[in-house]
Formats: C-alpha cells, structure tokens, sequence
C-alpha cells in the first residue's frame, strides 16, 4: 500500500528522529507526533548531569531540540503534546489520544520507559525519580534547600544524581539492594570497581540492602528511609533510580507482542502490519550479536527512531538495524564509557588499576571475539574498540591493540 | 563539501570517531580532533551519520 501518513507515538529523541528521519526521504504525507508531555522533544542526558549540575550554578536553559516552528513548519509536523495515547487499534489502523482517534498508514511506537517507584511512597512529599524535565527541576529545587538526601539504586542516573550532590557538599547516601551495582550494565567485577568510584569521592554507598519503607511527618513530607537491616537514614530528599520498565500498558489488546518490550524482528517491525517500534520500548533482534536487546541509551533511541520510520514507510525494502551499543556516564569528573555487551567469558583490564587510578580500560570476551570496552577517562581509547567490535574483531587483535597503546602512552 | 565541528558544543563523546575513524579522533584530553575535513560524495554517508549521531549537535555540514 501506499503511505500517506504516518504517526509517531512518544516525543522525546527516538520519536524526533522518526519525524525527521521520515522528511529526510522526502515522504510528504501527514505527520503526527503524539507526546504525554507538554514539552516540545527534549534531551534527557543532561537531566543527570549538566542540567542538574550547571557549571558555575547558573540554571540552564531547557535542552529542547527543536522549536514549535521547526517542527510544525519546516517538518511539517501536527503536534499532539500533554496528552498520552491510550489505546491501540491494529485492525482500523487508529491510535486513541484523548477522545480522538488518529489514523495511520504507518505507525512507530516509541512511548520510552516508565519509572518503578517504590510501593507506599506516592502521597509523600520529597520522593522523587529522574527522567523528565518536570523531574529534574524538581530535584534540582530540592537540591537548593540544602537536602539530607538518600539515593535509592546505584545505576548510573542515581550516581550520576548521588556524585553531582557530594561535589555541591549535600550530604548524600545511595542504597543499593543488590550486592553489586551496575552488573546488568557491566557485569559482576567490573560493575563493583565502577562504584569504587563512589567511595573514593566520599560518597557512602550501601549494597546489598533494601529499602523497607519510606516515612513522613504528618504532612507527608518524607523525614527517614528505612532499610531492610533496620538502618534509618534521616532524608529531605530521596531519589528513586531503580530503573524503568518498558512504556507498553497502553497496548493491551492490540495484538502486539510484549515480553520486556515490544517484541520486533531485526527491522524494528513489530509483526503487525504497518507497526514498528524504537527507543527504550523496543526489544530487537540486534544482528551485531544475533541477540535479542533492548537498549536504554542515547544512540539506539536515535539510529531506531529513524530507523523504524524509512522502513515504516517502505516496509518492502526494509533494512535490519544492527549496532555496537554505547552508553556514557560522568561522574566525579570522570566519564565512563562502555562500548558493545557486557555478557563475556572473561573480562580483563587491560590499562590502569580500577582499585587506584581515575583512567583504566576493561576488555570482554566471548569466544574468540571481541565484544565489549569500558574505559574510565579513555576518551581517546574507547572509540577504537567500538570499530573493532563493529568489524566483529578477534580478542587476540584486541590484546595485541591495547599493549601497543598502552606502551604509547608510557612513552609519551 | 567539508564537515565543520562546533567545540564549544562537542564534550567528546566520540559517536563520530567510531563512524568514521579518519575524520575525527578524540585525544588523550578528551577533546576532538578533527582530522579530515573536505570529504567526497562516496563518503557522505558515514558524515551524516556522524553529523545525526552527535549527542551534542556539534558536527554539521558546509557545502
């Protein structure tokens, strides 16, 4: 069939990059952004880092990509913003936002994650996640009251939220209910020497402990969290980073497939008619690893979200998209980057000491290739793997690669 | 047609180094390198995706 118009559920950077992924291929049918927030697309790195930590203290303006008059004029595009879609109609082609039903030709689905909370803590003043604007500044507002603040889960926005704080003097504690932070992430060992970065900034991290509730005063300001070993911390401010699960309770029914996601084949085509996926929501088959993923970072939203809309509107010629993930983090002024997957056979550091040094590489293997880097401060470094890993390079290669730059560097 | 960078938006995430390796390079100091700047027709495509996979809007295109 012919596509004459095409409709973008969730309007942050996956569903932008659809939009103009979409004009970029010169498709000149309707456009139709449907977005929860008020908010014009934005950028959610900096909500952790730059936005919430401005340099020198003086509030930044909102990371939005694009203005009103860009998106309405030059792409074209109608814009459904504050409102979330609510339904999905496979057989009529028709999306439920508010009372409307928007119609489709071809549909990307890319409505993001959605923030777990802590059971019991909705009523209370003080509690707060981290992923939209709304969320950031209100964080930031408490910041400035001087809040004793408890961190809850030690992944990368919590710390990133937990090493702004100690930098500004806050008086912060993160609490972690697994054993070690970040394995998901980087696996078990390398997971652990990541968060030693906490301790070596004065930051007291507590693992393998949970949270056993949330209390306030009577005015359901929170005052304590209390954890599973009895220990009460005093807080002003808690922030809850324990992760997101995928946007999909508004697609019951629809005949999609959700496990983790919405279950796509290697072209972010969901196996419906017309309907594609990318971003946080979408669970891939990424041909890089001949793995099934869903990735929770800057660049897959991006490549997806274009990707999913040239093979949304040309579904005959559609192409697979396959990537080597990367994901950053900046943290005490040290950034961590982490390039490929993190499931290997062995994990070996190859350049500096995690239990000493700011600047350190870690290699991961699976078999007899190449699949994964972290680098601490190796700007320069990591990117050079990426390539490897992207060339499906041998782990003997990469061995071979990291001694030669490491003598390079002792050298110079 | 050459690729020009803007360093005061570029913070060195380095997208762009793995897309393509011989225009830019991010050095020990975690800066940007621009190696290369004219590029051919035939390589227009790895500096688009350099230019769309900058998280900081750092990179674009002059004709």
């Amino acid at each position: 069939m012919t596509v004459s118009s095409l409709v973008v559920v969730g309007a942050s950077l996956a569903g932008l990059r659809a939009v103009e992924a979409a004009r970029k291929t010169g498709f000149e049918g309707r456009i139709t952004l449907i977005g929860a927030e008020e908010h014009l697309p934005y950028d959610r790195p900096p909500l952790s880092k730059a936005f919430l930590y401005p340099d020198g203290g003086e509030p930044l303006e909102a990371p939005f990509f694009r203005s009103e008059e860009t998106l309405a004029d030059e792409l074209g595009v109608e814009l459904l913003l504050g409102t979330r879609a609510t339904a999905l109609d496979t057989e009529r082609r028709s999306v439920t936002v508010g009372d409307r039903e928007v119609g489709y030709d071809a549909l990307v689905i890319a409505t993001g994650g959605t923030l777990r909370t802590l059971p019991g803590t909705a009523h209370l003043a003080g509690v707060h996640g981290l992923r939209t604007l709304d969320d950031s500044i209100a964080v930031r507002r408490a910041l400035d009251a001087g809040a004793r603040t408890v961190v809850v889960g030690a992944g990368f926005i919590g710390s990133e939220v937990a090493a702004g704080a100690t930098k500004e003097g806050v008086d912060v504690t993160i609490v972690e209910a697994l054993p070690t932070p970040l394995v998901r992430a980087a696996g078990t060992a390398m997971g652990e020497a990541i968060a030693g970065l906490h301790a070596r900034n004065g930051t007291r991290l507590m693992c393998g402990v949970g949270v056993e509730s949330i209390e306030g005063d009577s005015d359901g300001t929170v005052e304590r969290v209390v954890l599973t070993d009895g220990t009460i911390l005093p807080a002003d401010l808690v922030i809850v980073g324990i992760g997101v699960d995928p946007a999909t309770g508004w697609l019951g029914g629809s005949g999609l497939t959700i496990d983790n996601g919405i279950v796509c084949d290697e072209t972010l085509w969901t196996g419906v008619p017309g309907v594609y996926a990318a971003g946080d929501v979408a669970s891939w088959i990424n041909p890089m690893f001949e793995t099934r993923q869903r990735m929770e970072n800057w660049t897959a939203a991006a490549e997806q979200g274009a990707a999913a809309a040239r093979n949304a509107l040309d579904p005959a010629n559609a192409e697979p998209y396959a990537t080597v993930p990367y994901f950053w983090s900046d943290w005490y002024g040290v950034r961590i980057q982490f390039v490929g997957i993190p499931e290997a056979d062995e994990v070996v550091v190859v350049d500096g000491d995690p239990a000493t040094d700011d600047r350190w590489i870690a290699l991961y293997r699976r078999g007899d290739r190449l699949v994964g880097a972290l680098t601490m401060n190796g700007q320069t470094e990591i990117m050079k793997y990426r390539v490897q890993i992207m060339r499906r390079g041998s782990w003997v290669d990469a061995l071979r690669f990291a001694a030669e730059r490491r003598d390079r560097r002792v050298a110079v | 047609m050459k690729v020009v960078a803007d360093f005061s938006k570029c913070t060195g995430l380095g997208i762009c180094e793995s897309l393509a390796p011989a225009f830019f390079e991010i050095d020990d100091s975690g800066d940007l390198v621009l190696l290369r700047e004219e590029f051919t027709e035939d390589e227009r495509q790895t500096i688009e995706d350099s230019v769309s996979g900058c998280p900081t809007e750092a990179l674009r295109i002059e004709r």
